[in-house]
């Protein structure tokens, strides 16, 4: 039984670049897998890859067990897609653009339904054009929801979209995975993919940094460090030297220090910062958050963050 | 087929609610129908103008629908990413082109249907065949869609507006619908004559207009472009 969404050793590179660089990972039906890393990182190149939209350079993607350029016309009745931005007739409104998808399909959700899920029902005589960055949102995840895929590809599914949105999106993520759908959806906010996947892959410069469950990529190194926020350039030698473990700064104010976050440890590192009048932004010791993780994940590289 | 059904039905209503392409496809060859059969200022070679602009005009909806109307939509479409989205559905590309194409008929359908009577109307008095007309007027509906297409294909969607737009005009002034032929400077009427816009007219004025044969020339100047231009498109098309 091959995995509902597989990739091996995947490279695809448009002329010079290179976007995806020997990418392996697999997800199974009813788990919600998250490609988490910066712009540019290769998220959306991959996902474009497994829809049949790109062609591998090298290596190979399968979905349900199909190839998604040789095997499209099999394959196409059970994947969803939401593209990252259009893809509907801009002077469509939801329900005639939820009828018409749903028109493709042999065994359609009913198009009515949709429309009061996903929070339409307001603007379902909107044309597209007209429809706010969520709301369009919403409505290209039904068009990706009518036809009952077995995997769906969300590109970047809750970007741009207010709180009320975001809460249709996740509960609707959350009944596609209960109903044993294959979920793979991208995204750059740390805080999504904690909250929508079973389980994250970091991805940077078109390569795996990490993967696991939001919580193991979260306790991982647990208890070995202690993380805090401070003014910049604090002197990170001295401090080192007085707690008897080196002190690193991450980022600007942030700073990591490798040692066990024993009390101990704790009170000699707020002492020496009330010793010299500093303040303390924040302090965290053991479970680390997904976005701290990410940071130091990708940290090597920070030119690709603004692509 | 209940996709290609629904999908026709969409490229239907999605023409008529675009104001632009209802005053390309309807409104403009109305009221040049009307106006220069009335006022008599063109240079046109029949006793009566009717006689010259009725079938000027129906090969004037041919290009309007098949190419303006066609090209520009497919252009937005390829733009905005609709044609990428519906390449992972099971619609399938040759139901999305059935679709089109039919959709392209059934406008053309009303063009003829609001035509010909204000034609009628206004004097028109056809003489001639109608089978070898129809014949003329889908190898032309063919060819301006492989034109309109090749351009929605390759160009950025608002290029491809201001070229649609700016061919038709070219097109309208030398493809002898408003202006016979042989009232143009000897070299570009020859040039004109090329073009597939001076071909579907002169064959509807055979066909619906004076009676007799369409001449070879226009046959083959229509056949050629019918076929070079939707390869052209099918060679260079690309779908994001």
């Amino acid at each position: 039984m091959p995995s509902a969404i597989e990739v091996t050793d995947l490279v695809v590179r448009y002329g010079p670049l290179t976007a995806v660089d020997g990418l392996t990972f697999s997800s199974e039906a009813g788990e919600v897998l998250a490609l988490l890393g910066p712009n540019g990182a290769g998220k959306t190149t991959t996902v474009e890859t497994l829809e049949g939209y790109r062609r591998p350079t090298a290596g190979r993607a399968r979905v349900l067990g199909l190839d998604p350029i040789a095997d499209r016309r099999a394959l196409a009745p059970s994947i969803g897609v939401m593209l990252q931005r259009g893809g509907v007739y801009p002077a469509m409104n939801a329900r005639e653009a939820l009828r018409l998808f749903a028109a493709y399909y042999e065994d359609a959700e009913d198009p009515d339904t949709l429309v009061e899920r996903m929070a339409l029902r307001d603007v379902g005589q909107t044309p597209w054009r007209r429809l706010s960055g969520g709301e369009q949102q919403r409505l290209s995840l039904a068009l990706a929801l009518v036809g009952r895929p077995r995997a769906a590809f969300l590109d970047e599914p809750t970007a741009g979209v207010d709180p009320a949105g975001r809460l249709a999106i996740r509960q609707a993520v959350r009944e596609l995975r209960d109903r044993g759908v294959a979920v793979l959806l991208t995204t750059h906010e740390m805080e999504e993919a904690e909250r929508l996947a079973d389980r994250v892959v970091i991805i940077d410069s078109g390569a795996v940094v990490a993967m696991g469950s939001p919580a193991e990529l979260m306790t991982a190194g647990a208890g070995r460090e202690i993380r805090f926020g401070a003014p910049p350039g604090l002197a990170v030698a001295d401090l080192g030297a007085s707690l008897g473990a080196p002190v690193t700064e991450d980022q600007p104010g942030e700073y990591r220090v490798a040692t066990e976050a024993t009390p101990a440890a704790v009170a000699a590192l707020t002492a020496w910062l009330a010793a010299r009048d500093l303040p303390l932004a924040d302090l965290r010791a053991g479970r680390q958050r997904l976005e701290d993780v990410f940071l130091r994940l990708t940290a090597a590289s920070p030119e690709r963050r603004d692509r | 087929m209940r996709g290609y059904v629904a999908q026709t039905r969409a490229e239907v209503t999605m023409t008529l609610r675009r104001g632009d392409a209802v005053l390309l496809t309807l409104g403009i060859p109305v009221l040049l129908l009307v106006f220069f059969s009335l006022v008599h200022v063109l240079p046109t070679t029949t006793k009566e103008p009717i006689d010259f602009l009725a079938p000027g005009i129906l090969a004037l909806a041919v290009m309007s629908t098949a190419m303006v109307s066609l090209g520009i939509a497919t252009g937005f479409e390829r733009s905005h990413g609709v044609l990428k989205r519906l390449g992972t559905t099971p619609l399938g590309r040759p139901s999305l082109l059935a679709a089109k194409i039919t959709a392209i008929a059934l406008v053309e359908v009303v063009q003829v249907v609001v035509l010909v009577p204000v034609a009628l109307g206004l004097g028109w008095d056809p003489h001639g065949d109608v089978v070898p007309g129809m014949v003329a007027f889908f190898a032309a509906t063919v060819a301006f869609a492989g034109l309109g297409l090749l351009m929605a294909g390759t160009l950025r969607a608002e290029v491809t507006l201001a070229a649609a737009n700016g061919v038709y005009l070219v097109l309208l002034l030398l493809g002898g619908m408003i202006v016979p032929l042989s009232k143009l400077p000897g070299g570009l009427a020859d040039a004109a004559r090329l073009l597939p816009a001076a071909a579907l007219s002169d064959s509807l004025f055979h066909a619906l207009g004076v009676g007799g044969g369409i001449p070879l020339e226009s046959w083959l100047v229509l056949l050629v472009w019918a076929v070079a231009a939707p390869v052209a498109a099918a060679l260079t098309f690309r779908w994001e």
